[in-house]
Order: C-alpha cells, then sequence, then structure tokens
C-alpha cells in the first residue's frame, strides 16, 4: 500500500473544554470518548466483579442475597454494553477512516450522538443502586443479565431502569453500526476495494450487519417487556396465554449473536497485531473474511442453545446442537489462519503481542469449553453452573478483552505520540494470565462438581476452589490498575516519543500518519494501488 | 467521490434505517409467528381450546392401549388457595372420554379470582390431549372459605404417537388482577 504523503501538524481552531468533547463531530475526539468512557466502565464492572468475589470467597453471607443479585446482573450488563461495545466500537470510530484513507465518518453528527447517548444508559444502570440508599425502589434489577420472564415481569424498579438503559444503548449501537456501514461502503480511498480493506475493518463491517439485525429485536422485546409490566399486556406472563419461554427466544436471538458482536471486532484486530510482531504479512486474508461471514451468518441461527433445558423437542436441540457446533468450523480456520501468520516469524514480544497470543490461548479454552456446553446431553448436566460461568469468561475476558487490551497498547502510542512503558505492561500481562487462570480453572472443576450459577451461599464442599477463584480475582483485578496507570502516564505525555510506524513490522494506512495523527488525517485522499 | 458522497450516504443511510426498522418489526412478528409454531407443534405443552362433543362422536376408543395419565398441581404467589387434582394418576384407553377434576378451596378471609393454565409433559402429546370441559376455559371466583369440585372431561385422541405412554397434565392457578 503506497498510501500518499502524510501531513504535518494540522492548524485548525480546535474548540476548548468541554464544550470541544460535548459538540466534537471528530471521529478521532469520538473514538477517544468511547475509549475512555469503557475505560470507566470496565473499573465500575470489575468493582462489582469484586464484590462477587468476595461474596463467594467464603461459604457465608456478606450481602443480602437481593443485593447480590443485583451485582451479578449490574456486572453482566456493564461489563457487555458499557465496557466491551464501546470498546470496540471507539477502535472503529478512531481506526476505521484512518485505515480506509476517509477524512472523517460518513455521519459525523450522527456520531456524536451515538457516543452521548451511553454515558445517560450507564447512569441509568447503575443509579437504582443509590436511589435505593435514599429509599426509593428496591435497588438495581436483580433478573441476571438475561432478564428472563417472569423474574423481570415482577421485578421492582430497577427493571425499568434497565430497560431504558437497553434503549438508549441500543440507540447508539444502531447509529454507530449505521455509520460504520456507510462509511465502509461510501468513503473508501480511490483503490480501495472490498478485498484490500484491512481485516479489522471487515470485521466490523460484520458486527455493524449483525447489530442491524439482532439489536432491534431485542428492543421489540423490553417494549413488551414493559408493556407486561406496566400495561396489561401478556406476551410473557403466563396467567393471561403469554409464554415465559417466548422471552427466552426473543433474548438469545439477540444474546448469541451478541457474543459475536463482542467477539469479531477483536478476530479482526488480532491479524494485524500477530503480523507487525512476526513481521510476517497476514495469512489467509481471503480465508479470514469469508469466516467472518460464515460466523456472522450461523450465528443468527443457533439461538436455542442457550436453552436447551427449557424443554424443547428433540429435533429442535439435534438442529440446534449440529448448527452451534458447524460454527466452530469457521472459528477454527481463523484459529489456524492466526497460527499460520506467526509461524516461523522473527517474533518479538512486546505487551501487544504477549495480549495476542494470550487471546488464541485463552479464548481456545473458552471456545472448546464452547463445545462441551453445545452437545445438547452434555448440556443438561453443565447448564447454568458455573462450568458455564467459566466457559464464558474465557469466551469474553479471553477473547475480546484480551483482544481489546491488545489493540490498546498496539495504538496508544499511534493515539497519544508516546510510548507506554514496556515493563509495566509485560507486568500487566503476566498478572493478568496467571490471576485469569486462577479465577477460572477452579470454576470448571466447580461447575462440574454442581455448583449452580447465580447463588450467594454454597456448600462447604466448594469452599476451597471458591477461595482459590477469589484470590486470583484480586490478582486478576489488582493487575488492570497497571493498565490504568500506564494509561495516564502516557496521556499526561511521560514516555518516548512515538515514531511514525511504531512498530517495526507495522503496516496499513493508519502508519503512514504522524503519531499522533493529525486533527484532520488525510487532506488528499490516498490512492491505493 | 466526496463531492457526490452526501447523497449517496443519505441513501444508503435511509436503506439502513428501514432495515433496522424491519428488524424491529419482525421482533414483534416474532409472538404471532412463536405462538402459531407452538400450537402446530404442541411446543411448550400447549394445548388447544374446547373440543365440541359432536365432533368425536364415532371416535374410536383403542381398547388395546394405555395411557398413563398424572395430574399436578401448583398455585401461584397472590392467591391463598388449596388445589389439589381429584386423582393424581388415572390409566386411560386413546379415545375414551374420561371425566376428572380438581378440587380447590379457598381458606383465606376474602374472595379471589384466579386463571388456570395447563401444560402437557411431553410436549409432542399435548395436540393429542382435547378437552370437552374444563374449569381453565374461564376465570375462576372463590368466595372466602368456599370448597369447590371444577370438572375436567378429556379424551387422548387415538392418534397419539405410539410411543407416548404417559403424559402428565399441569394445572396452574395463576391470580387474575381486577382492572377498574
Amino acid at each position: 500500500m503506497n498510501a500518499a504523503h502524510a501531513h504535518e501538524a494540522h492548524h485548525d481552531e480546535l474548540p476548548r473544554g468541554i464544550t470541544r468533547w460535548l459538540f466534537t463531530t471528530n471521529h478521532k475526539d469520538i473514538g477517544r470518548l468511547y475509549i475512555g468512557f469503557s475505560v470507566i466502565m470496565f473499573l465500575v464492572g470489575g468493582i462489582l466483579a469484586m464484590l462477587i468475589r468476595t461474596e463467594l470467597l467464603r461459604p457465608t453471607l456478606l450481602f443480602p442475597p437481593e443485593i447480590y443479585n443485583q451485582i451479578i446482573t449490574v456486572h453482566g450488563l456493564v461489563m457487555v454494553f458499557a465496557a466491551v461495545m464501546p470498546a470496540t466500537t471507539g477502535l472503529a470510530n478512531y481506526l476505521i477512516p484512518m485505515m480506509i484513507g476517509a477524512p472523517d465518518m460518513a455521519l459525523p453528527r450522527l456520531n456524536n450522538w451515538g457516543f452521548w447517548l451511553l454515558p445517560p444508559a450507564a447512569v441509568l444502570l447503575v443509579m437504582p443502586f443509590f436511589l435505593m440508599l435514599f429509599g426509593i425502589g428496591n435497588g438495581a434489577i436483580d433478573t441476571g443479565w438475561t432478564m428472563y420472564a417472569p423474574l423481570s415481569v415482577q421485578g421492582g424498579i430497577g427493571v425499568d431502569f434497565a430497560i431504558f438503559a437497553i434503549y438508549l444503548m441500543g440507540a447508539s449501537s444502531l447509529l454507530s453500526s449505521i455509520n460504520i456501514i456507510v462509511t465502509i461502503f461510501n468513503m473508501r480511498a480511490p483503490g480501495m476495494t472490498m478485498m484490500k480493506l484491512p481485516i479489522f475493518v471487515w470485521s466490523w463491517l460484520i458486527t455493524a450487519f449483525l447489530l442491524i439485525a439482532v439489536f432491534p429485536p431485542l428492543v421489540a422485546g423490553a417494549t413488551m417487556l414493559f408493556a407486561d409490566r406496566h400495561f396489561g399486556t401478556h406476551f410473557f406472563n403466563a396467567a393471561g396465554g403469554g409464554d415465559p419461554v417466548l422471552w427466552e427466544h426473543l433474548f438469545w436471538f439477540f444474546g448469541h449473536p451478541e457474543v459475536y458482536i463482542l467477539l469479531l471486532p477483536t478476530t479482526g484486530i488480532l491479524p494485524h497485531i500477530l503480523s507487525t510482531f512476526s513481521r510476517k504479512p497476514i495469512y489467509g486474508y481471503k480465508a479470514q473474511v469469508y469466516s467472518f461471514w460464515a460466523i456472522g451468518a450461523l450465528s443468527v441461527v443457533v439461538w436455542a442453545h442457550h436453552m436447551f433445558t427449557s424443554g424443547m423437542p428433540v429435533a429442535a436441540q439435534l438442529y440446534f446442537m449440529y448448527a452451534t457446533m458447524a460454527i466452530s468450523i469457521p472459528v477454527a480456520v481463523l484459529f489456524y489462519c492466526w497460527f499460520a501468520t506467526i509461524w516461523q516469524g522473527s517474533m518479538t514480544f512486546e505487551t501487544p503481542m504477549l495480549f495476542a497470543l494470550g487471546y488464541i490461548v485463552l479464548f481456545g479454552v473458552g471456545g472448546l469449553t464452547g463445545l462441551v456446553l453445545s452437545d445438547a446431553v452434555a448440556d443438561q448436566q453443565y447448564h447454568n453452573s458455573y462450568f458455564l460461568v467459566a466457559h464464558f469468561h474465557y469466551a469474553l475476558f479471553g477473547g475480546p478483552v484480551m483482544g481489546i487490551i491488545a489493540a490498546t497498547y498496539y495504538y496508544l502510542p499511534k493515539i497519544t505520540g508516546r510510548m507506554y512503558s514496556e515493563t509495566l505492561g509485560k507486568w500487566h500481562f503476566w498478572q493478568t494470565l496467571v490471576g485469569f487462570n486462577l479465577t477460572f480453572i477452579p470454576q470448571f472443576f466447580l461447575g462440574i462438581a454442581g455448583m449452580p450459577r447465580r447463588i450467594p451461599d454454597y456448600a462447604l464442599q466448594f469452599a476451597h476452589l471458591n477461595m482459590l477463584s477469589s484470590i486470583g480475582a484480586y490478582i486478576l483485578g489488582s493487575a488492570q490498575l497497571l493498565l490504568v496507570y500506564n494509561l495516564i502516564q502516557v496521556m499526561r505525555g511521560v514516555g518516548k516519543k512515538a515514531t511514525t510506524q511504531v512498530w517495526e513490522g507495522a503496516q496499513g494506512l493508519e502508519f503512514t500518519l504522524s503519531s499522533p495523527p493529525p486533527y484532520h488525517s488525510f487532506e488528499t485522499q490516498p490512492v491505493i494501488q | 467521490m466526496p463531492a457526490a458522497g452526501a447523497g449517496r450516504n443519505r441513501r444508503l443511510t435511509i436503506i439502513l434505517v428501514i432495515v433496522v426498522l424491519g428488524f424491529f418489526g419482525f421482533g414483534f412478528a416474532l409472538v404471532p409467528l412463536y405462538n402459531s409454531f407452538c400450537k402446530l407443534t404442541g411446543l411448550n405443552g400447549k394445548t388447544g381450546g374446547p373440543v365440541k362433543a359432536s365432533a368425536v362422536a364415532g371416535m374410536k376408543v383403542d381398547g388395546a392401549r394405555e395411557i398413563k395419565v398424572g395430574f399436578t398441581s401448583a398455585v401461584m404467589p397472590g392467591l391463598n388457595w388449596k388445589f389439589k387434582p381429584l386423582h393424581p394418576d388415572m390409566v386411560v384407553h386413546p379415545g375414551a372420554i374420561t371425566t376428572t377434576g380438581y378440587v380447590v378451596s379457598n381458606p383465606s378471609d376474602h374472595a379471589e379470582t384466579g386463571q388456570a393454565i395447563m401444560s402437557i409433559v411431553p410436549g409432542r402429546a399435548a395436540r393429542y390431549f382435547k378437552k370437552l370441559e374444563c374449569f381453565c376455559f374461564h376465570q375462576e371466583t372463590i368466595k372466602a372459605g368456599e370448597f369447590r369440585k371444577m370438572k375436567l372431561v378429556f379424551f387422548i385422541s387415538p392418534k397419539v404417537p405410539k410411543d407416548v405412554r404417559s403424559i402428565i397434565v399441569s394445572y396452574s392457578f395463576f391470580p387474575v388482577k381486577k382492572r377498574s
């Protein structure tokens, strides 16, 4: 890719103070807002996780069970909707215009609105906790993040707050998805054909299509839930001829593709990092792009594997089992391409590379244990046990979160113009790896031994493994403070200046721009040969 | 490209917004789709409404087959009733019209109204379980201290699959909120 010349600093009057961030339509500003918001919510969700593990440290009750239920529910919702999704959306906003040689996103004002819907949504999710302290309502949503009826029909005001948070977050991610699709289709630099798109851009294109297809049905479901709660309808209320299982279908029709919405952008960023630090081109570009399509398409037809124990006919169980297992084929293609990319490369192990390799290992465990759960027969045993909890943390932390951290370290010098502390980064990685495995490996055994999820107290035979798991969680949680410290240091301008290419093997249009890139990336669009 | 970009962007944006609205509608369309799918397959043990006695006049009883039918009961939070089947277990021949029932009493000090919802296990037998008369076809109001026998007249269609040897029929009483 012979990109056009990089520009020297662009002399625009930047608006100062809070209004710059409130009214900004610049994709880099909005990208940074998303990432900053995500870091804050990652810490909020993390504190909730620490509370969960503190409750489970020993077999006794620290919190009333209702409070514990609220903590686990808000932990899940915050991590999925307010930490991981904004992080990948932020990366998309920051990187996609630079990667495809566009001056900005196609719909910049919509972009601004898309971001500023998020903080109110986060406030809505968390606020009922504080309202409860003042004697209003009975706390936050306490149904588990899946919001199953009839619990969510009967629950307190926390459920209403969560429904409105879903509206806002839904509107936000639909706006950004539309924006991303329009940008990718219409704003590419001359010569940048679809099959020359950087692989991260491809992964986000599929993600955006998925969001457009599955978030609206969730919003529809949330509307029905709201009507059931307040307007006397009976969508999920068995007394009036409704069916609670219908909610499960509506939720998982969104909920399963959601997993891939979290995952895909990081499977897109991974090849860039692996190729950079192996000093080899990305292996199997086409295979990976087609795998994204296959994963996207399959992800919307497998939702009921979350409901094997809800009394489905055998034929339906078989279909959902085989369809689910089929997803492992395109995912295996991705793994193959990742291995082939680093195979016999001259690898170096900077922090982003460490997190990328950690991703492959941890997400691999998450994927393989997913195959165990997708077996309709085995699932009768593992369903709603701690085995499941360990599985989806390997899949969602081991995949998306590791990928986002890798991408953060990888692009941090590009975004801020400063190199972060490599020593701290490596400490962060190893502490994360040890802490994470110590937290979740015991949970596999707890699950097999029969410990159910979503309980604040447990039988005595689970005590030792739970204590190990909690100690692991404290190690994992404190490790993330290293990341925060590193981020703050870099933003304060500590650290050596980053070069334009940042990393020796880095490829792509974004690495032809200065670090940090000018406020407006390309004055004349680069031409791709 | 940027010159002509605005129009193209607007067109694609409008198309995508329409797609979003379409999928929003699809979410609602899933409700009737799901209900008819359940009715068709008996998923979740849903059974149909009343069957007229005249419609089954010429039905043959399959004396060679016996199916064990178990009855269970549940009262949902919000009702203070006691609710039990008259016969927890019965053995019936497919095609034989059988009469049984439930007893309900209201030990509380005020009248309450409830609606019984039934469900069948296994689900694939649900559409062969036919009711001629059932207390679940309408709401029941039980006065304070009242004791009542409620009738259920049913038969199992002779077309029921051969491997169905036992059926569990479950009734749950849900409270009915009076709306002004």
